[in-house]
């Protein structure tokens, strides 16, 4: 009888515990949970809706099923820009890894000056893309800029480099490729110091060349890394667009424009909020793929930092 | 044969990192010298801060920079209370829909702020914020990835300093401030000054938002400085770019191993 009492009151107790940590813990979250929802999933709700209704200018807006989907499908500037983007990630994402990857090596030997090259290769990093941009600017510009004036000191032509559409992407990916490559390259550099020096004492024993070993014992145990670094890149691929406002406007006729740029464009210069919302979710989608591939795969297999 | 492949790794290394340094050795040159010398790469040439003075005349540099400055301390103390108080949450306690909800705060680390500018915009400006500074720190107030971050540092934080606390008559909060908080640093400082260099450096969002001195920042204000069509002196743009990104930089040449470090345990989450 009176363990019964005692079972009732103690389990009454515990529920009333559970109850105050359940309160405890949604107060705490509260602060996040709300700003999440109000500038994250609502957000993401939302361009999904929009992306299924007509533009309202001032009136109501209506559904219009696949409409803006069917729009953006026969938009050649979509299908430009997208283009655009994908040969931006070409080229930028595995020159920066390539770099990065010597970078670290160089930096991870007892090198002179070691702690200078590291400095002088991540400063980029920390810079400001706006600011980057502004001095690039200034590199392409015909005739005066700096790369035109020691082209012609070699006896060659000027050029209009971010005025050629052969040519603007390069400039902006070689630009890319000088802010980013510092910024993987410590990721490397932390990865090359995990690598025992027993491995390399044992190479060096058995008479094998510096280069033999990097290909088949260093560059396998990077491999994580270098995925990483991939899926980073790729991402930043898709969200660097600041240089553009101020190098080329996605000009000359949309040869350097990528998505993001696009979006801004066509939402907040041709203020068509509607189209604007569908061309984010095709961003969204591509970025959520990406993120979901890292994941599901990466994560799972390829994880021992 | 050994040294001589050194040298000549060590010679390529350094026209490397010779090579990664022009652009800003470039953008010194030209601030810190008169406008004729803008290409000219004379070593008597003489050195004047004319340029900025300039710049600083001809934009409100100071406005700017203040309202950067109340830009980052805002976003990065609203960042670490909230993600304090979650990363708190998520690792301490055993609450009904715990995972379901983790796993949404996951979506912003894929899904960020930035790629969500029309729909936030909205937001904004439904909040009538438009075009203060509130309004271009408010996305960014709850980050998932300070959250994920300090919910692993938590999570590490041995039971019995917890049980030791408590028997010492801490409450929640007080095992929070007492022992998680002080157990964090590192993890803090490595939050604070990727958040930091994020939010200075910041751009597109801010050039939506904003459309005012009042509540500009640096970066904007200086696209809106060197725009060409203000038809102002090369070296003059130079100076104020140097301006922009002066402070950052200082601190990186400082503190270059928390940076470096920092920038690290961002990444790699």
């Amino acid at each position: 009888m009176v363990s019964a009492v005692m079972s009732a009151v103690e389990s009454k107790a515990i529920r009333r515990r559970n109850w105050q940590t359940n309160i405890n813990a949604w107060l705490l979250l509260l602060p996040a949970v709300v700003l999440l929802a109000a500038f994250t999933h609502y957000p993401i709700l939302s361009t999904i809706y929009h992306s299924f209704h007509s533009l309202s200018r001032g009136g109501t807006s209506e559904f219009v099923g696949l409409e803006n989907y069917t729009f953006m499908l026969e938009d050649d500037v979509f299908w430009q820009v997208l283009r655009n983007n994908i040969i931006f990630a070409l080229a930028t994402v595995p020159t920066s890894i390539g770099l990065a990857l010597l970078m670290a090596v160089w930096v991870d030997k007892k090198m002179a000056g070691r702690s200078f090259l590291r400095l002088a290769f991540f400063t980029p990093t920390v810079l400001p893309m706006i600011a980057v941009a502004n001095i690039w600017l200034f590199f392409y510009t015909p005739g005066y800029g700096l790369l035109d004036q020691f082209l012609k000191s070699l006896g060659f032509s000027g050029h209009n480099w971010l005025g050629d559409p052969s040519t603007v992407m390069s400039c902006l990916a070689v630009m890319v490729v000088w802010k980013e490559a510092g910024f993987f390259m410590i990721f490397y550099l932390a990865a090359l110091q995990t690598i025992p020096p027993e491995l390399k004492e044992a190479a060096q024993v058995e008479g094998a060349s510096r280069w033999y070993f990097f290909r088949r014992v260093t560059l396998p145990l990077l491999m994580p890394t270098t995925l990483f670094i991939s899926i980073n890149a790729l991402i930043n691929s898709f969200k660097l667009v600041d240089q553009l406002v101020i190098m080329t406007k996605g000009g000359p006729n949309n040869a350097s424009s990528l998505l993001l740029y696009y979006i801004y464009e066509v939402a907040f210069t041709f203020q068509d909020t509607a189209f604007a919302a569908t061309l984010t979710v095709t961003l969204i989608a591509i970025l959520a793929g990406v993120a979901l591939t890292k994941f599901v795969y990466l994560d799972r297999r390829i994880h021992y930092q | 044969m050994r040294q001589k492949d050194h040298s000549v790794e060590t010679i390529a290394a350094w026209a490397l990192a010779l090579l990664w340094l022009l652009p800003l050795a470039y953008s010194l040159w030209s601030a810190f010298h008169p406008s004729e010398y803008a290409t000219r790469f004379d070593l008597t040439a003489p050195l004047t801060l004319d340029n900025f003075v300039r710049a600083w005349n001809q934009a409100p540099f100071a406005r700017y920079y203040l309202n950067t400055l109340m830009l980052v301390t805002m976003v990065l103390a609203c960042q670490l209370v909230i993600a304090t108080l979650a990363a708190y949450a998520f690792a301490r306690f055993k609450f009904f829909g715990r995972d379901v909800l983790f796993a949404l705060v996951l979506v912003q680390l894929m899904i960020m702020p930035d790629v969500l500018i029309v729909e936030n915009y909205r937001v904004i400006s439904g909040l009538n914020l438009l075009d203060t500074i509130p309004a271009i720190g408010l996305p960014y107030f709850a980050s998932a990835f300070g959250i994920f971050l300090l919910r692993q540092t938590f999570k590490g934080v041995p039971n019995e300093l917890v049980e030791a606390a408590r028997v010492e008559g801490a409450s929640s909060f007080g095992v929070l401030w007492r022992v998680f908080v002080p157990l964090g640093k590192t993890t803090y400082i490595a939050f604070g000054l990727v958040s930091v260099s994020y939010h200075w450096n910041n751009f597109l969002w801010p050039l939506i938002v904003t459309n005012s001195v009042e509540s500009r920042p640096l970066t904007v204000g200086l696209a809106v400085f060197g725009a060409p069509e203000t038809g102002v002196d090369w070296s003059v743009i130079t100076a104020a770019t140097v301006m922009t990104m002066a402070p950052l930089l200082l601190a990186f040449l400082l503190f270059q191993k928390q940076f470096v470090q920092s920038f690290m345990r961002a990444g790699i989450r």
